[in-house]
């Protein structure tokens, strides 16, 4: 940018103009708020203003420095003396008037002179600057008005509808408006203010000379207002005074008031200016309220009671009935309490009302998460006609687009964030993806997490009916989804409540069937583990070392059963005898001998059920369908062996291992299955170790027959149903065998009754 | 068609009453209060019983409910077929709030289901008006969301 030179005039009035955009005096303005509004009022066609605002480097640098910040004005001179506008018009254009604002608010302009007039102060000054419209006086009744009329009552309400009808009044337009904004901070406490920069500015517009006085006493008013307080309802029976202000008196007055004047003001300016969708709430305003929320409730993820904020919006000196419906309106999820969005439109409502707009029927659109018909129109109509600066809103949206974006875009995020806030109640969405999800973040998470043994694990297979395929399959393929559950406490909001959610059903739902149903199988082991554990596990059968779970595929039918055979007279020697145990109860007649196989064949299932555990695959799953079928033989029995030394061997957990191995009659062989699955196993082989205590061997048979829970989801629901299929097999068989059993026993006890009975009949015959 | 809304308190005041064809708000009103007794009797008779979501069929048909013209009490206006038969269906609710709806049956025969359900419309809605902390219980209930939700229910029924 060159060198802008600049008149004393030009000087003093850019300077006045500066300070008063710069309202944190921070020395830079950003391009939203006054300066975009000064920009308008300069009357200037939007792409012009566009043009200057690039020309001058703002919208390079982002923001107006006060280099930047007097180019413009220049700029704008230039192009109100229809120069073209360009660089080096800056300094050679000459003798150029000031630039003009115009605020095309004029009736604004006129109910603050109505106001001001109506003031016992200032209206010598005002009222010879601009000529008050008789009927908006007396709307005002002395309160302090906004861009629209602020109604205390409701027969003001109806004067919004027509502001920005009357642009009688000349020039002083916009300064008078910003004025004005200003002012609000102030309130009702401070009209003299509010009155003085009027006049002032009008002579600005008028002389375009920049009236040093003007300048002078514009310059000393503009930083007071921001630093009035917002109008604590309190304090200013005039309820006149913008949105903030019940809330700083309700809440911290001292403080608050100083934020929400400097943001009062910005967004007084702000709201005025969101001609597009008069409900948008602008980043000055929104951080008012969320400062606002703040004082009520410190927590911004919490909600403020409906309790307090009645207080706080009763503050507002609205009508119940209308606190009522505004209420529903921003109510949205009908808990009773406001989240931070809920509390911001509803705080935004009431600004809006006591600015004098009606209230909508419906929650607007940028007020809601989601889309709502803008049925307002009234309202709409009104907002515009009121906020443009510019006579015609037309004009205003363009030039306010590059902000404008912005503005929506914070929209949708708040929206989205209250759709979470709103999320945050416990009010599931979506169950299934965010369980599963869940659960995958469960699955990252617990890693290592046995916490919960056995119920998660009961729970699962439990749940396996209950819950969807989808969760249980999810549930079984995370694996540690179970454990995640239990631990799903640790999970925050959406998942941690729809997790709780899961986990209580699961938690319920596995209680009942726990010990009886036979426990899910466990989670497929990494490949990691099983590469550990099967290390053992071939250590032990020798029969595929490196063999994978890649390997595992190829195991099912190639694994030699050479470890077998060695291993197998161990566990099956133990296992008759085991046999003999469970059978003891039978009679020793010869015919349960027979059988004795059968539950040899169990036994040896108890054995690998113990030893495996930890069916992995899907294959080994499939094998197992050929291991359950509870074939009396013993080859059968062996081959399940073998079937089940190879699941073994993908098994991870290496005490498994050694468990079957040396203690073939350890039933239950907990050790190998928690080795494996880490997280479920272990807890599903207590479990069912517990259980194959309980009932006999075969238990154990079912247990071994189950696949371990495969990793992948798809893996899972087929494993799950494989096993399913299986554990009903088993079940179908072993509740024959029950059966069989309970008559030979009945038989058994039949033939000796009647054998004692013979025998009695013949011992007299003996006696004799 | 419902025909008439009533939302009456605890204490048996009304706190919503709403008729459709409003000239004749007085009737609903006088039929609505008497419906209160039956309501009152059935409620005592249910004891500890748990309050059912329509735990009241009044059932009341009047036969003759062209109550312009005729009364109703005259046997001769049974046979003359009135359309109106209007029936009344009350709700109670765990709090002791009665909703009272006179319904005309004229033109469909509501099965007990739809009044079910619009009753717990009727109750959805009234619980978000109970939500509002700026409502004081007791008072008349203004809510134009309540209001909105019992035309729709008036007008859709028929």
């Amino acid at each position: 940018m060159e060198g802008l030179t600049l008149s004393d005039a030009e000087q003093k009035y850019y300077s006045d103009l500066f300070s008063y955009c710069d309202i944190e005096s921070t020395k830079k303005v950003a391009a939203n708020g006054r300066v975009l509004e000064l920009f308008r009022a300069a009357q200037l066609p939007n792409d012009v203003v566009l043009q200057i605002m690039e020309l001058c480097g703002a919208t390079r640098l982002g923001y107006f420095g006060r280099s930047q910040f007097y180019i413009a004005l220049k700029l704008v001179a230039v192009a109100q003396s229809g120069f073209p506008l360009r660089v080096e018009s800056i300094n050679t254009v000459k003798d150029l008037p000031l630039p003009r604002f115009v605020a095309s608010k004029n009736e604004q302009e006129s109910r603050h002179a109505a106001s001001y007039s109506s003031d016992s102060e200032n209206q010598g000054s005002y009222s010879g600057v601009i000529p008050p419209p008789p009927g908006r006086g007396q709307v005002k009744k002395g309160s302090v008005s906004h861009d629209t009329v602020q109604p205390r009552t409701s027969a003001d309400q109806q004067e919004p509808a027509s502001p920005v009808v009357s642009p009688q009044q000349s020039p002083p337009t916009s300064p008078h408006t910003w004025r004005k904004h200003s002012r609000h901070p102030s309130g009702g406490n401070s009209e003299r203010p509010l009155a003085g920069p009027g006049p002032f500015w009008s002579p600005f517009g008028e002389a375009q000379s920049g009236s040093s006085a003007g300048d002078a006493v514009w310059s000393g008013h503009s930083p007071p207002p921001p630093q009035e307080t917002w109008v604590s309802f309190a304090d200013t029976p005039p309820t006149s005074t913008l949105l903030t202000m019940h809330p700083a008196s309700v809440q911290d007055q001292t403080t608050v008031r100083t934020v929400a004047s400097a943001t009062a003001a910005n967004e007084i300016r702000r709201q005025s200016s969101s001609y597009d969708d008069p409900w948008k709430i602008t980043d000055e305003q929104r951080q008012y309220y969320v400062n606002q929320f703040k004082t009520i409730q410190p927590d911004l993820n919490g909600f403020i009671p409906g309790s307090a904020a009645k207080e706080f919006f009763t503050k507002s000196k609205l009508p119940i009935l209308e606190l009522s419906h505004i209420w529903e309106l921003s109510d949205f999820d009908k808990d009773g309490a406001l989240t931070l969005d809920e509390f911001c439109a509803a705080f935004h409502l009431v600004v809006a009302r006591k600015n004098g707009y009606d209230l909508p029927e419906k929650l607007p659109e940028s007020l809601m998460p989601k889309l709502i018909d803008l049925e307002d129109s009234a309202d709409v109509g009104d907002q515009p006609g009121e906020v443009g600066y510019s006579g015609s809103p037309a004009e205003a949206p363009p030039s306010k687009s590059p902000s404008m974006p912005s503005l929506n875009q914070t929209w949708p995020e708040l929206n989205q964030s209250s759709e979470d806030t709103a999320i945050v109640h416990p009010v599931p969405i979506r169950m299934t993806p965010s369980k599963i999800h869940m659960q995958e973040m469960e699955l990252k998470r617990t890693g290592s997490d046995h916490t919960n043994p056995t119920s998660p694990l009961l729970v699962k297979t439990s749940d396996l009916s209950e819950e969807s395929k989808i969760n249980s399959s999810v549930k079984f393929a995370s694996g540690n989804t179970v454990d995640g559950y239990s631990s799903s406490d640790s999970f925050t909001s959406d998942p941690e409540q729809i997790g709780n959610n899961v986990t209580h059903q699961r938690s319920h739902s596995g209680t009942s069937p726990d010990n009886t149903a036979p426990p899910p199988p466990p989670p497929r082991p990494q490949p990691s583990h099983s590469r550990s554990s099967s290390l053992d596990m071939n250590r032990t059968f020798a029969v595929t070392t490196g063999q994978q779970q890649a390997g595992v595929v190829a195991h099912p039918p190639a694994v030699p059963p050479r470890p077998q055979p060695s291993q197998a007279p161990g566990p099956v020697v133990h296992r008759p005898v085991d046999a003999d145990g469970l059978i003891t109860h039978t009679s020793t007649s010869p015919q349960q001998i027979p059988e004795q196989p059968n539950f040899a064949d169990f036994s040896q299932f108890e054995v690998f059920a113990a030893s495996n555990v930890n069916e992995e695959q899907d294959d080994e799953a499939e094998k197992h369908p050929e291991v359950l079928p509870v074939e009396k033989a013993s080859d059968p029995a062996s081959s399940l062996r073998v079937a089940k030394t190879d699941s073994k061997i993908e098994e991870k957990t290496a005490a498994s291992v050694p468990a079957n191995v040396s203690k073939g009659t350890t039933p239950l062989a907990p050790p190998p299955k928690p080795v494996r699955r880490r997280l479920k196993s272990e807890d599903e082989l207590r479990p069912e170790v517990d259980e194959h205590t309980q009932k006999t061997g075969v238990l154990a048979a079912v247990l071994a027959s189950q696949p371990s829970i495969p990793r992948s989801v798809g893996k899972d629901k087929k494993a799950i149903q494989a096993s399913i299929r299986r554990n009903k097999e088993t079940n179908t068989v072993l509740a024959r065998l029950n059966s069989e059993l309970q008559q030979q026993l009945k038989d058994v006890l039949e033939e000796r009754i009647s054998l004692e009975v013979q025998l009695e009949q013949l011992r007299p015959f003996s006696h004799l | 068609m419902a025909v008439c809304v009533a939302v009456i308190a605890k204490e048996n005041y009304p706190l919503y009453i709403r008729s459709i064809p409003t000239e004749n708000e007085l009737k609903f009103h006088y039929m609505v209060h008497t419906s209160l007794d039956v309501v009152d009797e059935k409620i005592s008779a249910m004891g500890k019983a748990l309050v059912d979501q329509r735990e009241l069929y009044l059932g009341l048909l009047y036969p003759t409910e062209d109550y312009k013209v005729y009364p109703s009490h005259q046997s001769p206006c049974v046979e003359s077929t009135f359309p109106n038969q209007l029936c009344r269906y009350g709700y109670v609710t765990n709090s002791k709030v009665k909703f009272v709806m006179v319904v005309d049956s004229s033109n469909t025969a509501l099965r007990d289901n739809e009044i079910r359900s619009m009753f717990r419309k009727l109750h959805n809605s009234y619980t978000d008006v109970m939500c509002n902390p700026f409502y004081n219980p007791g008072d008349r209930i203004h809510s134009r969301a309540f209001d909105s939700m019992v035309t729709s229910m008036m007008i859709q029924v028929c």
